[in-house]
């Protein structure tokens, strides 16, 4: 059988050869935990602590903001110091709660489930909704939402998104290999609250570990398989996932629920399990500290909140200087000035190269080759979008389908005049949006 | 120390492939003909080559000095333009021609309108059908010590008998690069398998033109004229290695093969029905021409934007 995948992608340099056979390692944070008040997509929190307080860890200390926002908890136990804004990896100031950590961990009590089939869909709901669960593959689009779709009854596929394209990171390669268990468990409950859909893992055929464990796993359960998918960049991608798994395609104006999908991510899945069955809030995560710039690669479950100066550290610290550092993957990853920055829910992974290649490559004419176009897993035409970007046609600019790009980078990957293709495209998105949402 | 990161947008890596590694491709892709060239038509054909490319070269590399621009050779296309250029020409040209013919290319063709990637015109193409309208007599002269006889091309239009077996081989009468069929194809399928070009146009365009001439050739179906059509002159030369050239074809998938069909409907009309024997070349930069109306018409539909539609349909 061939295996499934998408038209277009790109195949970068892997990288996934310095982390990957790193056991996952818990790292305990030293000074302050710093908690951004928006690290999920929709309404900030709201602070529910003042400063002076005293928090456990698993206490909540900030509520959801709206139905689509999400709650934070207090990763340890120890003093709220300040509520103030604090520089974050995308580069934005933004109000933070800090805590300092008292090194003792105490913890709020937390109660599981014995039996998940005894809960009603709503409250399993409630369940994700209030331990702060959100797509923590790097968008942290509250999951509750994503599990309330208007009509469940057409849920045909809940997928997981086991792909990892993203160059480097290896950090879902490991929980798959090492906890596989919870997350089929956390696949469970999701399929419980959809009683049409069936569950599958969409690995990349670089993972055959995963693969043959994942199928050993699901070969009692009647409503999940495990689906291997060609190792290509973006395979990942929300879109591109669901086209290969169901043959479905759906366009920007869409969510995943009109082609009866929902997708979900390794950690968020494991998230899920956490949240439902033993009543634990986010508050670890698996990180992979990664590149040619650090000492010792490796995956990392950290305290959500712990700055990424003391995951380097963990790691082994910087090989010299590292040149380029990135929050992220090397495809869409947003580059740091800075590694005194707090982690959040969606920090997967931190990438240190060595040596900055982007820089050293001056943008040439281009020559209309149409690599972009092949790569494009959107199907567009990025070398004309940008062209239009820069001349800020807007008009045009969405009469080419400017606004159904995913921001995945290949097109600027690919070309051989290494012109800046999704920056420009990207920016020329941001604005037509900002002028629609203004009318 | 930490101020001395580099801040940039995603993506932070890069493929190897240049533009200039794309160029060395295609100047690798046209030695087998240009070798074969040099043996059929002796150590002329290879003066004449140097030549139109240092002129070429020379040219683009004093137009930057003059504007004070960045220099641009080292992307090599200058090379290739040049070329392309000498393939194109008889190999008994006044030198001065070719000299002329480079420096039109360049900077008529290419850096008056912007330099690379802006020119609208196959620079090469426009600059052979400048020198085959001012020196008419020069550029039709195909006679050497080897060929005394007319080109396939021309024979074929007299009524004469061709021998399709030398016209793959490309022991024939021609410009430099043309004759050989074998040669061509050689370079055609190194530069697919480098990913510098696909069939898309090349293939539109030989079906078209096969098509086209089985209609109004006058033979028919007859498969010796039309393989001999498709063997003559300098189609497939054109079909591969100028029909291709990015800048000058459409950037759509659809409408890289609506570019096919057009040159090949027009190189059909001017074989058939023109004052010439030959018509690769205007056929090409006639449809060059029409690129950006190409491309008007074949928007691509996104990715999931059709089918969306189609759904609306069935509610």
């Amino acid at each position: 059988m061939g295996l499934k995948t998408f038209k277009g992608g790109v195949h970068p340099y892997e990288g996934k050869e310095l982390a990957k056979d790193q056991p996952i390692k818990e790292v305990r944070p030293k000074g302050e935990l710093v908690y951004p008040l928006s690290q999920h997509i929709g309404a900030p929190a709201n602070p529910i602590v003042a400063v002076g307080d005293t928090v456990l860890r698993g206490q909540m200390i900030a509520e959801a903001g709206g139905f689509v926002s999400s709650p934070i908890f207090a990763s340890v136990s120890g003093t709220v110091k300040a509520i103030e804004p604090r520089r974050v990896a995308v580069g934005d100031m933004v109000k933070s709660i800090v805590i300092e950590n008292d090194g003792e961990y105490k913890e709020v009590e937390f109660t599981g489930i014995d039996d998940v089939f005894e809960l009603s869909n709503e409250e399993i709901i409630a369940k994700v909704r209030d331990a702060g669960v959100v797509g923590m593959g790097g968008a942290g689009f509250p999951t509750h939402v994503k599990l309330s779709p208007k009509e469940p009854n057409k849920i045909e596929y809940i997928i997981a998104n086991c792909a990892e394209c993203e160059p480097y990171l290896t950090s879902d390669y490991r929980r798959m290999l090492e906890n596989p268990e919870a997350l089929v468990a956390g696949m469970r409950i999701i399929l419980q609250l959809f009683p049409n859909a069936k569950g599958v893992f969409g690995i990349e055929n670089n993972k055959p570990d995963c693969i043959e464990i994942l199928q050993k796993l699901v070969k009692g359960e009647e409503r999940m398989e495990v689906c291997a998918l060609e190792t290509k960049y973006p395979q990942g991608g929300e879109r591109q996932l669901i086209y290969a798994v169901t043959g479905r395609a759906i366009n920007s104006k869409m969510l995943p629920a009109d082609a009866g999908c929902i997708v979900d991510n390794v950690e968020t899945i494991t998230a899920i399990y956490n949240a439902v069955k033993l009543g634990i809030p986010v508050m670890n995560r698996v990180a992979t500290i990664t590149g040619d710039g650090i000492n010792n690669p490796g995956n990392f479950l950290y305290y959500i909140g712990t700055n990424y100066s003391e995951l380097v550290e963990a790691a082994g610290g910087f090989k010299g200087q590292p040149e380029k550092i990135i929050s992220g993957g090397p495809m869409m990853g947003f580059s740091m000035f800075s590694i005194d920055i707090p982690t959040t829910k969606t920090s997967s992974s931190l990438l240190c190269l060595f040596k900055d290649e982007v820089v050293a490559m001056e943008p040439t004419a281009c020559i209309n080759c149409g690599r972009c176009v092949e790569a494009c897993p959107e199907l567009l035409v990025p070398s004309r979008l940008a062209k239009m970007a820069d001349k800020g046609q807007s008009e045009e600019f969405e009469k080419w389908h400017g606004l159904e790009c995913i921001e995945c980078g290949s097109c600027s990957y690919i070309c051989p005049a290494k012109r800046h293709l999704a920056q420009s495209i990207k920016s020329m998105k941001k604005q037509v949006l900002a002028s629609k949402r203004k009318k | 120390m930490s101020d001395l990161y580099h801040v940039s947008s995603a993506p932070h890596v890069r493929a190897k492939d240049t533009t200039s590694r794309i160029m060395l491709y295609v100047i690798i892709a046209m030695l087998p003909a240009s070798l074969f060239g040099i043996y059929n038509f002796g150590i002329r054909a290879l003066l004449l080559i140097l030549v139109t490319v240092a002129s070429c070269v020379a040219s683009e590399w004093i137009f930057n000095k003059i504007i004070h621009k960045k220099q641009t050779i080292g992307d090599l296309s200058a090379v290739v333009t040049g070329m392309i250029l000498a393939l194109n020409l008889p190999v008994n040209l006044p030198i001065w021609e070719a000299i002329v013919g480079g420096v039109f290319a360049i900077v008529i063709v290419k850096m008056l309108f912007g330099g690379l990637g802006q020119n609208f015109m196959n620079p090469a193409l426009a600059a052979r059908c400048f020198l085959l309208i001012a020196f008419a007599k020069d550029m039709t002269n195909f006679v050497t010590d080897t060929y005394t006889g007319a080109t396939p091309l021309a024979a074929m239009r007299n009524g004469e008998a061709v021998n399709t077996m030398d016209m793959l081989i490309g022991r024939t009468a021609g410009t430099i690069g043309e004759t050989s069929v074998i040669a061509l194809i050689i370079g055609a399928i190194f530069m697919i398998l480098m990913g510098v070009i696909d069939l898309r146009i090349p293939a539109s365009y030989i079906v078209t033109f096969a098509v086209f001439m089985m209609l109004f050739g006058g033979h028919g179906v007859d498969a010796n004229y039309i393989t001999a059509q498709l063997c003559a002159g300098g189609l497939m030369f054109g079909a591969f290695f100028m029909a291709t050239d990015y800048v000058t074809s459409p950037i759509t998938p659809k409408g890289q093969i609506l570019f096919g069909i057009c040159c090949g409907i027009f190189t059909g009309i001017f074989r058939c029905f023109g004052a010439n024997a030959e018509g690769v070349s205007f056929a090409i930069i006639l449809s060059n021409i029409l690129v950006p109306l190409l491309e008007k018409i074949t928007v691509p539909n996104a990715f999931g934007v059709v089918k969306a539609k189609a759904a609306k349909g069935d509610k």
